[in-house]
């Protein structure tokens, strides 16, 4: 399914923001020229195939007083399953990918407290007796999460 | 009083596409209208929200391949090749992290996307020249696969087509 014109202006002008009224929708209509009822529905349809992943806010983690870090470890290729099942079975392992380098698994580690983390990468490392390096950010310089189609 | 904790993991679930969106939330969780557009403003200003809105998959959209570059940068110059990585379109994050020595030299990383991995090439040329960096030390990680906890889902980072979604076994 190809994106509609109405698409791609609501998929552009929703990243950024979304209106905080009893009705937000009929806002939205005059400011995207788009009837609220259409806009419901392409979001429904874009979350439905799968363009969408969520609508809604993004926390900041260490702000609400959780713990973050991006965590790497170098896994043998005969163990990456293996090794997987075990890291994405914590339940503060938020999203894991596959790299290609010698640092093969990155994951990011979300927790409740900061104190969690680091307790968390310990569990980890038993469990599986390889190293996990602990790359948590130091300073931000750019951020932005906005695509535009 | 507004309950937090039931607010914020009712708003992670997403906002109900309904034509009264806050006053539904504000029924999940016993709680008024008013008082729920209250709280989501003050956690905007706080920053306890960084942004409200749509999250897009950015490989559904055609951004189907993405890298982590990270960089050996020294000290005095980490702040203003952070800032010049940053203002690039194709970049998406650009953070000073730890290193690990002797292991992991790199101490500044940032996320490429372009639409496969010869895009993404191209992108990472034009930073390199733009910010002038040509000799550090740097590394590029391509990701080939990647799981989502939530769903319990498998996708092929580099193949987003209808066959690269996979349950987890």
């Amino acid at each position: 399914m190809e994106l509609h014109e109405h698409d791609r202006i609501i998929i552009n002008q929703l990243q950024g923001g979304f209106p905080l009224c009893a009705d937000p929708w009929h806002e939205l209509e005059n400011t995207l020229n788009i009837p609220a009822e259409e806009i419901i529905s392409r979001i429904e349809r874009m979350k439905t195939e799968g363009y969408l992943s969520r609508f809604g806010p993004m926390y900041h983690a260490e702000k609400m007083g959780g713990g973050l870090t991006l965590a790497a470890m170098k896994v043998d290729k005969s163990r990456y399953d293996e090794v997987t099942d075990i890291v994405n079975s914590f339940s503060e392992v938020a999203h894991n990918y596959e790299r290609e380098h010698e640092l093969n698994m990155w994951f990011v580690i979300a927790t409740e407290s900061p104190e969690q983390v680091q307790q968390v990468i310990s569990e980890i490392e038993k469990k599986t007796d390889i190293r996990v390096y602990n790359m948590p950010k130091k300073q931000e310089f750019f951020l932005n999460l906005k695509f535009e189609v | 009083m507004i309950n937090e904790r039931s607010l914020i993991s009712v708003l992670q679930k997403g906002l109900p596409l309904v034509s009264h969106p806050y006053a539904e939330i504000a029924k999940q969780i016993n709680s008024s209208e008013d008082e729920v557009l209250n709280y989501i403003k003050l956690m905007q200003e706080k920053g306890d929200i960084k942004r409200f809105g749509l999250v897009v998959r950015h490989r559904k959209l055609g951004y189907k391949s993405n890298a982590m570059v990270v960089w050996d940068i020294t000290e005095e110059k980490v702040d203003a090749l952070g800032e010049c990585f940053g203002r690039f379109d194709f970049v998406t994050l650009s953070y000073r992290r730890p290193r690990h020595l002797p292991d992991w030299p790199y101490n500044l990383f940032c996320m490429i996307h372009g639409k496969d991995r010869d895009d993404v090439k191209r992108n990472l040329e034009l930073m390199i020249k733009s910010c002038d960096v040509a000799g550090v030390n740097h590394e590029i990680l391509f990701s080939t696969r990647c799981f989502k906890q939530r769903g319990a889902i498998y996708i092929n980072c580099d193949n987003d087509d209808k066959n690269t979604e996979r349950a987890a076994v």
